[in-house]
């Protein structure tokens, strides 16, 4: 975890000693938000990691002398199949279509959209259809 | 010790690897799957299909100026022609191939993974980005023609006035889709890496591919946002009477340019490092040696993400309102990690056994073909040159080379990956004939483009002057460009021809990482056994433990690898 939280926190903190000399330099603001908000974003999970790493114990895909037996066991819970990222998909097209021809294509879209969610939800809840 | 194999990290895979029998067929299997190999292999079918459409466009277009005044088609179709060029290409082909088809289905067995770390939401990006295409090229079928105000959509160009029509906003709404399932790709990536590696595959373990694939992730975090908010805020303009790019109103037309690269130069290295990264494998494979500087690949990388955040205004630099200075220094300095890459490459085939597979020749094609376009791309990053080249043919040529560089890099993966992916070798003959076609045409297409640029032709235009050195020049550009789509039919055939033809087995290349350990295609979930990670060639210890790999800095020279098949 250590390795990981470093890439992000090192990431942003080039971004941020770039964004005050540019922001100082150039005065000029869009720019100068964006590159912050760059490193807003490798600080925020970098920090998480990081706390993480100080509190845990290296995982097996941390330690460089593990053996396959270490990571036996339950991976986490993966779906089979499913149907509703495609039922997500189609009602995110039908509402982005609406944006273009006209309001109606809202109806159908945000239907799916909303059988979509229930939907997956309820299949995550189950465990995953498979 | 590297003969000891342990059962599967992933104790559910044999449950799974059973219940897929049950699972549904055909077209319903398509439509409901989350095995990031199928939702991989969509994503390449796909994209490779996009390559195609924006590759017709792309011989319309030269079609057009191969001669002077030519009325093959009007100017307003030319505009939607380079348009959707530019659109198919950059949005639709280059980074969907990248990172979400190879990339989907190599990385986590790289790595060891059983599945992407959310394996629904890589789902929903395919849906995302399949419908998202489709929304694009609907324009096409509308009455105004589909967007013509050039891929970048600049602002006051792409508002309701100068650029009305249904063309323009399903080109909006494309974007919106395929940037969203590019963000959820992103995610998948970075999650799929930090959490899911097979016990021992520490980060400096994992392949550079993977890691490049991570970097790329990152940057998509970093970068798609502020595409998809751009997008709104221009829809906003168009529809919902806001000025945010609008003078009039008191907004900032260079505002959309800001927004636009900053998108759009870390795009770049989300179009690039995935394909680096497949060079770094296929070289390192073909030489049958380790990544030479392996951590230097990784620093260089990492360097190349961190400044690509400080380098979108060089596409600016004539708007006259931009910091030269800084965006100048940077966008050099970028060069240098870069620069350390090609020599890593170069430091991997010293002294090895070069096997000039088509693989390798596409790798070692996209490495020629990429320094001329990285070369060139040093010159632009000077404003005074810029200023003199900006918006002429030497740009279009500078980055086509780029692109068709990712173009022999992408087949050189198809070719390396095809085989783990299908379970079937790709005709190497016929491949090699393909490379010279897609090499040497590549050359012919963009060389006399970079002397056109300084003659001073500029880019987006469909009639020139009648002028003979400018139509000799261009009609060498389109002889190039008819090469190149030579090259593309042979690869098609090349995939009919070797259909289910030569068995690959598991490790066809006797290759180093650990998506060759597994068969070919891979099992649901992709491992049986994984072998003890030590190093990070894994496959290659457990096949050559004679030859293990040393501790970095400490590697031997060239090894001597047994004899390989090949059709």
């Amino acid at each position: 975890m250590k390795v990981e939280a470093k890439v992000l926190l090192s990431l942003g903190l080039f971004f941020g000693i770039m964004c005050a000399v540019y922001w100082n330099w150039s005065l000029e603001n869009a720019g100068g938000v964006m590159m912050f908000a760059g490193m807003l974003l490798c600080f925020l999970p970098g920090g998480y990691y990081y706390w993480w790493s100080r509190r845990m114990k290296a995982r097996p895909e941390d330690n460089p002398y593990a053996t396959q037996a270490e990571g036996a066991g339950v991976v986490g819970s993966f779906p089979g199949t499913s149907i509703w990222p495609f039922t997500l998909g189609m009602g995110a097209f039908f509402v982005v279509l609406a944006l273009v021809f006209g309001i109606w294509f809202l109806v159908p879209g945000l239907a799916l959209v909303v059988w979509a969610l229930l939907g997956g939800t309820a299949e995550g809840r189950r465990g995953g259809h498979v | 010790m590297t003969d000891v194999v342990n059962p599967p990290a992933t104790a559910p895979a044999e449950d799974h690897a059973h219940d897929e029998h049950h699972g549904p067929t055909g077209i319903l299997k398509w439509m409901t799957t989350t095995d990031h190999k199928i939702i991989g292999l969509s994503y390449t079918v796909t994209s490779v299909l996009m390559l195609v459409i924006g590759g017709l466009f792309a011989e319309i277009i030269r079609g057009q100026l191969a001669s002077p005044n030519s009325s093959l088609v009007s100017l307003a179709q030319y505009n939607e022609l380079f348009t959707m060029h530019g659109s198919v290409m950059i949005y639709l082909f280059a980074g969907p191939f990248a990172f979400g088809g190879l990339a989907n289905i190599i990385v986590p067995i790289q790595i060891g993974a059983p599945d992407m770390a959310f394996p629904r939401l890589n789902a929903l990006s395919y849906w995302l980005y399949l419908t998202g295409a489709i929304t694009m090229l609907l324009g096409f079928f509308t009455a105004g023609g589909a967007a013509n105000f050039g891929w970048v959509a600049y602002a006051p160009l792409s508002n309701s006035i100068n650029t009305p029509g249904a063309g323009a906003d399903l080109w909006i709404g494309g974007l919106l889709l395929t940037g969203f399932s590019a963000i959820f790709t992103g995610v998948n990536l970075t999650a799929t890496i930090f959490y899911l590696r097979a016990p021992g595959m520490t980060m400096f373990r994992m392949p550079i591919f993977t890691w490049n694939m991570l970097v790329t992730g990152i940057l998509i975090l970093l970068a798609f946002p502020v595409l998809t908010a751009g997008l709104v805020m221009l829809y906003c303009d168009r529809h919902f009477g806001t000025h945010i790019y609008s003078v009039a109103g008191g907004g900032v037309p260079v505002l959309w340019q800001h927004i636009f690269w900053f998108w759009g130069h870390p795009e770049v290295y989300i179009l690039a490092l995935p394909f680096f990264g497949m060079v770094t494998e296929i070289i390192a494979v073909f030489s049958r040696k380790p990544v030479f500087g392996y951590k230097g690949m990784v620093f260089a990388t990492l360097s190349i993400a961190a400044l690509s955040l400080g380098v979108w205004a060089h596409h600016m630099f004539t708007t006259g309102v931009v910091l030269l200075p800084f965006f100048s220094i940077m966008s050099l300095l970028i060069a240098v990690p870069t620069g350390i890459k090609i020599f890593n490459w170069i430091g991997t085939m010293w002294r090895g056994e070069v096997w000039f597979s088509t693989a390798m020749l596409m790798a070692l094609g996209f490495l020629v073909t990429f320094l001329v376009g990285g070369l060139t791309g040093i010159y632009l990053a000077s404003p005074p040159l810029d200023f003199f080249t900006h918006d002429t043919y030497f740009v279009v040529a500078h980055f086509h080379s780029v692109v068709m560089a990712l173009v022999l890099g992408g087949m050189g993966g198809l070719y390396y990956w095809g085989p783990k992916i299908t379970g079937y070798l790709l005709n190497e003959r016929i491949g090699k004939i393909q490379f010279w076609f897609l090499f040497i045409g590549t050359q012919v297409f963009t060389v006399p483009q970079y002397i056109l640029g300084l003659l001073g032709m500029p880019r987006r235009i469909a009639v020139y002057p009648n002028n003979p050195q400018w139509k000799a020049l261009n009609d060498w550009s389109s002889l190039g460009a008819a090469l190149i789509g030579i090259s593309t039919i042979l690869f098609v055939i090349n995939v009919i021809v070797s259909w289910k033809k030569y068995p690959a087995g598991d490790n066809p290349w006797d290759a180093q990482t650990l998506e060759w350990f597994t068969t070919s295609p891979p099992p649901h979930h992709n491992f049986y056994r994984l072998p003890q990670i030590r190093s990070e060639r894994p496959t290659w210890d457990y096949n050559h433990p004679e030859h293990k790999s040393l501790a970095h800095g400490q590697h031997d020279t060239a090894v001597h690898a047994d004899e390989v098949k090949v059709p």
